[in-house]
């Protein structure tokens, strides 16, 4: 059996350099297809009718007119006379069509009437909300007693809206039956391998008879997880249309039922010995992720302090639920523990960055985050640039730092890889997983050309088709562990039966041979060897064709990172403008495969949470219930010039590259909020108690600090 | 329209976006029935619609004959009508640029120009600049930067950065940061796109 573990860096050609995707050239030239992209023959359009109330009854529906326009091929009622409907745009009618504009103009020929229900949609109500679901309070060590005794107790009230996951490629599929039993399926999805099972359970096919296809998609970021109503409804329209349908979801929809991160409110005191060590926290927080409540954030968030009491109320709404958002639960509870924190720094007078190293040893990962923040600290020119909070200086322009710290898991999901070696030379690994433009695709390519020998052009990588052997679902940086894994292992299983075919010409035993610079060649003497393509020659006619598996025999991935950010602002005090002039993000994540694609990972952590700190909120209108800014004008993504610098650096070395390959899609993307809102904080000298930093709400926390 | 060719100045604005999407064509309902007759009368307007109608549009130097609803947006031609799906549909409003294409050499957003009146201008759309195996160079410096992650906004990006570059081919930190505002990006790669066009500046055209 070979030894499965990573190569020593010395003998790295590929792993942990700054390697190009495989597929950015497809990509770049518009190649690339996604679904969205997807025309079939005779393929049809789908639009949707959308109940516009956020809690209605359908009393009457009437398609006979619809079913009669020019071009419509099938029509759905998903749902009938009678259902209750429990959110704005859940789905009612399907139709589709031969045209886009003919499935609309059949839509607007459906007559459906509502009997409109009372709705509920403020998540803020926290315990007054009509279905408020409190949850048993967690008390751990005596927090009365070191209320008591701390001394300086800070207090404050922190939210963060709901946001939206808007996807650049909506939700969506291509559904065709090729006969009556069989369904070819293009989904967007984060889940390849999983598809066939889900529409197994919406509809009558067996999942064996399902094919699933994913070569690009345009971003999930935890929304795409299901193929949803939507999916069941395209693939049931193209049974009843006889023909390829395709159903997208429109903007309106996307943005309002298949995106929605929940949204988080805290009341927290904090307490600390004069010193500056924490002692003391206690906090109730509630929120709503729509119809299904929310989960409890993790409070308190990394820094455990020994006496503590949580509680947090879970507010159902009239909105369609949550789906898990890029480190489910992470951003909301470091924003709420890292701005409290922050403020309990304020109180004592002292500078956060001395503050959060004293109190580095309350985190599992004391170490790891005192050489982050040191090295962090190093980059942002902290200890020249701090100032006391709101102690700015003159001018309408206020410049301040703000840090926050966060940890995630990341160990590799289950994975199946299927490499095989032809008698030609080449080489191709097979698997169920998909590419969501994390750079999956490149990073099983480079670990299976290094394994191998080979460079990377002289190795094809096939993913995104169910038939494929199964991989997990991209979710939770899960994914560059399981697949670098589960190809690692399975090159090698390939390996040892190609040594196999070559040792006899050699002269020595399998177990004496390694693969290396496009040659098998023996250990210590590489004047004894074989180019690859004559070795593969040996194989015979009959490929090699070898699994490997994740988890299996050695340890190649792990879990548990910590991660520091350090934000710089300038805010303009006269019109309340909040604009990011610099970032820093230090990361420890392993083993690094791709160095480039890994720091851009980064990078898109720090955009997106620089667009979740400054501008974007799903706005639910009170009185309708519906989405207010379910488009791309009003629902505010940040712009190439409202970034400011970004500074990335990864934590490598031995110690780190021993660990494993550990995913790092979920934690950039958690501190950005609150370490933007601590340097708010310092600039104007009062906390803006709320995500995004608006212009509206940094003038209103300066009046009622008694700033303006 | 001479003042825009000035160096560093944005590709597009939306003002130029409408102004070119109400010229020359109204279907139904569009303008108040008292400027359509006003127009009609100094023979100025052809109505038409609201079913299909000859349309000849000039895309990546092919004349493509087709028959459409004056309804039907230049998006919608590119991708349902020829295949040409490089042109990505997001938002089908005017706001996030993956409809990026080239009308005689000025970006639009395609989702906002009606098929009709893109006729007798030259379309230039992403499969007209390089292939896999021989990128442009800007399509070059994308990838070397990994100025992308899923991809979705990256061939608007890429036409807007042609654009900006065939207007101003050594733009600064600020112009791209101007040039390229009309495009927005999900993943968050704008560091890269940052990069790279800084890296091509002054090799767009070689």
């Amino acid at each position: 059996m070979p030894e499965y573990k990573w190569p020593e860096a010395n003998d790295r050609d590929l792993i942990g350099k700054k390697i190009s995707r495989l597929d950015g050239p497809a990509k770049v030239t518009g190649t690339a297809k996604y679904t969205y992209d997807i025309n079939r023959p005779g393929m049809l359009f789908t639009r949707t009718l959308y109940c516009p109330h956020a809690h209605a009854r359908i009393v009457s529906l009437d398609t006979t007119e619809a079913s009669r326009m020019p071009g419509v091929k099938a029509v759905r009622v998903i749902q009938g006379v009678g259902t209750e409907i429990k959110w704005a745009l859940d789905e009612i009618v399907a139709i589709a069509a031969t045209s886009e504009e003919a499935a609309e103009d059949a839509i607007r020929a459906v007559k459906v009437e509502y009997e409109v229900l009372p709705h509920f949609v403020n998540a803020e109500a926290g315990e007054k909300a009509p279905d408020a679901k409190p949850a048993q309070e967690a008390v751990t060590g005596d927090p009365d007693g070191a209320k008591a005794a701390a001394a300086v107790i800070a207090k404050g009230y922190y939210g963060i809206p709901t946001i939206s996951h808007c996807c650049m490629e909506a939700h969506g599929h291509v559904c065709e039956w090729t006969d009556d039993q069989h369904l070819n399926a293009w989904c967007s999805t984060q889940s390849v391998s999983g598809v066939p099972s889900q529409f197994a359970e919406g509809i009558e096919v067996s999942a064996a008879n399902v094919r699933a296809f994913c070569d690009y998609m345009g971003g999930g970021f935890g929304s795409k997880f299901s193929i949803d109503r939507w999916g069941v409804e395209c693939a049931r329209l193209a049974r009843e249309a006889k023909a390829p349908v395709k159903w997208m979801l429109e903007r309106e929809p996307e943005l309002t039922i298949a995106g929605d991160r929940p949204s988080a409110y805290a009341e927290i005191e904090v307490g600390a010995s004069q010193d500056g060590t924490i002692t003391y926290w206690a906090s109730k927080s509630w929120g709503s992720g729509g119809l299904s409540g929310s989960g409890s954030p993790p409070l308190p968030y990394v820094i455990q302090p020994p006496n503590r009491r949580h509680q947090h109320i879970s507010v159902p709404t009239h909105v369609a639920s949550a789906r898990a958002w890029r480190a489910p639960n992470h951003p909301q509870a470091c924003f709420l523990t890292m701005c409290a924190l922050d403020d309990l720094a304020a109180a004592l007078n002292m500078d956060p960055l001395d503050f959060f190293m004293k109190n580095c040893d309350l985190t599992p990962r004391a170490a790891v985050y005192r050489e982050e923040l040191q090295k962090g600290a190093e980059l942002i020119e902290w200890k020249r640039k701090w100032h006391p909070r709101g102690q700015s200086g003159p001018g309408s322009v206020k410049r301040g730092l703000g840090l926050s710290l966060h940890t995630w898991g990341g160990l590799g999901h289950n994975s199946n890889c299927e490499v095989s070696i032809h008698p030609d030379g080449s080489v191709e690994a097979r698997l169920g997983s998909q590419d969501l433009g994390t750079g999956t695709r490149t990073v099983i390519g480079i670990v299976l050309a290094e394994t191998l020998g080979l460079p990377l052009d002289a190795v094809k990588v096939s993913i995104g088709d169910s038939s494929f052997p199964a991989s997990g679902a991209s979710g939770g940086s899960t994914t560059v562990g399981g697949v670098s894994a589960s190809t690692r292992r399975a090159a090698l299983n390939a390996l040892e039966q190609l040594f196999a075919k070559v040792a006899p010409d050699l002269g020595v035993t399998p177990d004496q041979l390694e693969a290396e610079q496009g040659t098998i060649r023996v250990k210590g003497d590489p004047s004894k060897s074989m180019p690859w393509k004559q070795a593969a020659s040996r194989i015979g006619v009959t490929p090699i064709t070898v699994r490997g598996a994740n988890p299996g025999p050695g340890k190649l991935t792990d879990q548990g990172v910590g991660g520091i950010q350090m934000a710089e602002v300038a805010v303009d005090v006269e019109t309340g403008v909040v604009r990011i002039e610099k970032m820093v993000a230090v990361q420890d994540c392993g083993l690094i495969i791709d160095r480039k694609t890994a720091e851009s990972q980064v990078y898109g952590g720090l955009i997106m949470g620089i667009s979740y700190a400054l501008t974007e909120e799903k706005i639910i209108d009170p009185i309708t219930g519906r989405m207010l800014n379910a488009n791309m004008e009003f629902y505010k993504l940040p712009g190439i010039g409202d970034i400011g610098e970004l500074v990335v650096h990864m934590m490598t070395g031995p110690e780190h590259d021993k660990r494993g390959v550990i995913g790092l899609g979920e934690p950039p993307v958690i501190s950005p909020g609150a370490a933007i809102s601590n340097a708010v904080a310092n600039a104007i000298g009062v906390r803006v108690p709320y995500l995004p930093l608006t212009p509206d709400r940094v003038l209103a926390a300066l009046e009622k600090g008694g700033m303006s | 329209m001479a003042k825009d060719k000035k160096a560093g100045s944005p590709g597009f604005s939306r003002r130029d976006f409408f102004r070119g999407s109400a010229v020359g064509t109204l279907s139904t309902g569009l303008l108040s029935s008292t400027v359509v007759e006003g127009a009609q009368a100094t023979g100025q307007l052809q109505i038409l619609g609201p079913g299909p109608v000859p349309v000849t549009l000039q895309v990546n130097g092919k004349s493509h004959r087709l028959q459409l609803e004056p309804r039907v947006t230049l998006l919608d031609v590119l991708r349902n009508h020829l295949d040409l799906t490089g042109t990505k549909e997001v938002c089908d409003r005017g706001t996030c640029g993956a409809c990026t294409v080239l009308l005689d050499g000025k970006p639009v957003y395609a989702c906002s120009v009606l098929a009709v009146d893109a006729q007798g201008k030259k379309i230039e759309t992403i499969e007209s600049l390089g292939t896999p195996e021989k990128l442009h160079p800007i399509q070059a410096a994308f990838v070397e930067n990994d100025a992308l992650q899923c991809g979705f906004c990256t061939p608007g990006f890429v036409m807007a950065s042609k654009a900006l570059l065939d207007r101003n081919p050594n733009p600064s930190r600020e112009e791209i940061e101007k040039g390229l505002g009309g495009n927005l990006c999900r993943c968050g790669t704008y560091a890269g796109i940052r990069a790279a066009l800084l890296s091509v500046k002054g090799g767009a055209n070689a």
